[in-house]
């Protein structure tokens, strides 16, 4: 139609067209090639309204309306294509400047996979459980900071930092005399708690690099939480999926007699363990806003079933008569049960809408803060007598140690979300209190690595 | 003329099919043609249109490209295939048996009402 050529001359039925497309554009079944398509329509039928005698406004309304219901046409269109309703990861985008730069990310995280195989690798050559135990986290972790360092352009004065204090960290935990029994096996239990503790705190410098040096900022610190759930659920699927494969791997070998397992113990696995780990952060860095984060959609199912869990322990505990079984596992029972329940808050904290009203789930995360309280303090009253009694070894001390710690930020949230669900302060102050706590479990686990082994004596 | 929506929806794709039959078409130019073909007397609504071209698009029997309109704006162009051919032949085939019984129904009634209800 020539008339055509007319069109888009009248700038209000432009901004009106315009309008209309995002409206349309705001449906996940109708693709932009569609909105293209019935735009396409849409000025057309205008033109020729036009061309009938009617003015922009009313060309504009009729053709609208002869297009039909935007909802019916994109419940059609869902039906041709129900994948759309599924959001897709594209792992690498169809334009060339974004695709280029998602390659060479790859290939960046590839080479450092490979390099924390090696490192995995060669400290098992050492042959010697004891530092390996203590050096596993250090032939990991660097390698993953060193990707955040590359691609966020971490300033050189704060990569220089977090190298020393790494490098620092893991020369004193090296040098320090653990016990032995004689056959350069470590018994001491100072030394099982470095190694337990070492990753929290290492975990934490690598949050540093991840916020590229803003590890201050509560959004930022917000983002490294998100990530780290994300990420562990990323590895359990990848690693799912490894453990199969090698699964079927051995099976197979199997049936023609050949004995695949060494080849398996020794090459594969300090290979393929670190490489899921930093596959799995890359998943969730490429990912991010595509598809919706798991944690918060776990805690959500969770949440409630652990209520009901803790409720439960706390009526065996009162009723179960004296608590005979007091020692160390009990304590460690307690700080398992805390930190879980610290979880469920803090990654049901991460997805919800600050300025959403307090509803019926805020009460539900405080009863759980309650229970888990209570929980804590029944088992804790109990124990104190006994452990002042025994005398304090390391176990003992690292245990109770952290319970202070997670009870110190439970009571805290549960203050804060007390005063949310009252109307008497706001949704935001639950969050800060969550981030703003986060370094502390850094600074107990340096305690626990650092200070824990001379105080004790190496034993 | 307001036409039941299942007959539309029974009688759109052999419509479509055999429009195409002509030579390539956008869609629009398909309700177009729709248009002149009734007369005017059926009207589509124009958005349903896209997502039956799609289901043809991804059941093989029409294919798509995409080109310029004398505006110079994206536009899809259909275009039948030879699956569609087929397709196109086979409707017809049924088509045919049941305008065919449905005329002879016709003829036996009286003509005014029938005329009616067909204007």
């Amino acid at each position: 139609m020539s008339e055509h050529g007319t069109l888009g001359d009248g700038p209000g039925l432009q901004h009106q067209i315009d309008q209309w497309r995002t409206w349309v554009s705001r449906r996940d079944a109708i693709s932009p090639d569609d909105v293209a398509e019935l735009e396409d329509n849409l000025r057309g039928r205008i033109a020729d309204l036009r061309a009938g005698g009617l003015d922009d406004e009313e060309a504009f309304l009729v053709a609208v309306r002869r297009l039909g219901s935007i909802d019916e046409i994109s419940r059609e269109f869902a039906r041709v294509h129900s994948e759309r309703l599924w959001k897709q990861l594209v792992l690498v985008p169809g334009s060339p400047p974004e695709a280029d730069r998602r390659r060479r990310d790859l290939a960046v995280l590839l080479a450092l996979a490979v390099g924390a195989g090696m490192a995995v690798k060669a400290l098992l050559a050492l042959g010697d459980d004891r530092s390996f135990a203590l050096n596993v986290a250090f032939a990991v972790l660097p390698f993953l900071a060193a990707y955040f360092a590359w691609s966020r352009s971490l300033p050189r004065r704060v990569a220089g930092t977090l190298a020393a204090i790494a490098g620092g960290v893991a020369l004193a935990v090296n040098l320090y005399p653990f016990a032995t029994d004689g056959h350069g096996t470590a018994t001491a239990t100072t030394y099982t708690l470095a190694a337990a503790h070492l990753p929290v705190l290492l975990w934490f410098l690598v949050g540093v690099a991840y916020t590229s040096g803003a590890w201050r900022d509560h959004a930022r610190r917000m983002d490294f939480v998100r990530f780290t759930g994300e990420l562990a659920i990323y590895f359990t699927l990848v690693a799912l999926g490894g453990g199969l494969l090698t699964g079927l791997l051995l099976a197979t070998f199997d049936v023609v007699d050949i004995d695949v397992e060494p080849f398996v113990q020794d090459w594969l696995m300090p290979f393929a363990v670190p490489g899921a780990f930093l596959v799995a952060a890359w998943l969730v860095e490429a990912k991010k806003s595509v598809v919706e984060n798991m944690a918060p959609v776990l805690t959500r199912v969770f949440l409630p079933l652990t209520l009901v869990l803790l409720v439960a322990a706390l009526v065996a505990l009162l009723a179960g008569g004296p608590l005979t079984g007091v020692d160390r596992n009990l304590l460690i029972l307690m700080d398992a049960i805390l930190l879980l329940v610290l979880a469920l808050v803090l990654y049901s904290t991460s997805a919800r809408d600050p300025e959403a009203p307090a509803g019926a789930f805020d009460w539900l995360q405080l009863a759980l803060v309650v229970a888990a309280l209570a929980v804590d303090a029944v088992a804790l009253t109990a124990m104190v007598t006994r452990i002042a009694d025994a005398g304090w070894t390391a176990n003992k001390t690292a245990a109770l140690g952290l319970n202070v710690v997670l009870l110190v930020h439970l009571v805290q949230t549960g203050r804060v979300l007390w005063r949310f669900v009252r109307e008497r302060g706001t949704f935001g102050a639950v969050e800060r209190w969550q981030t703003r706590y986060l370094p502390v479990y850094a600074a107990w686990a340096a305690v626990v690595v650092l200070v824990f082994p001379p105080v004790f004596s190496y034993t | 003329m307001r036409i039941d929506k299942d007959l539309v929806a029974a009688s759109a794709t052999p419509l479509v099919l055999g429009i195409l039959a002509d030579g390539d078409l956008h869609g629009y130019a398909i309700l177009k043609r729709v248009d002149e073909l009734s007369g005017g007397r059926m009207q589509w609504t124009d958005g349903m249109l896209y997502p039956l071209l799609h289901r043809l698009e991804r059941n093989g029997l029409v294919r798509a490209t995409w080109g310029l309109s004398e505006a110079g704006r994206r536009r899809k162009h259909y275009a039948l295939t030879p699956a569609g051919q087929e397709a196109l032949a086979q409707r017809r085939a049924q088509w045919e048996v049941v305008s065919d019984a449905l005329h002879q129904v016709w003829s036996a009634l009286p003509a005014p009402r029938a005329a009616e209800a067909w204007a």
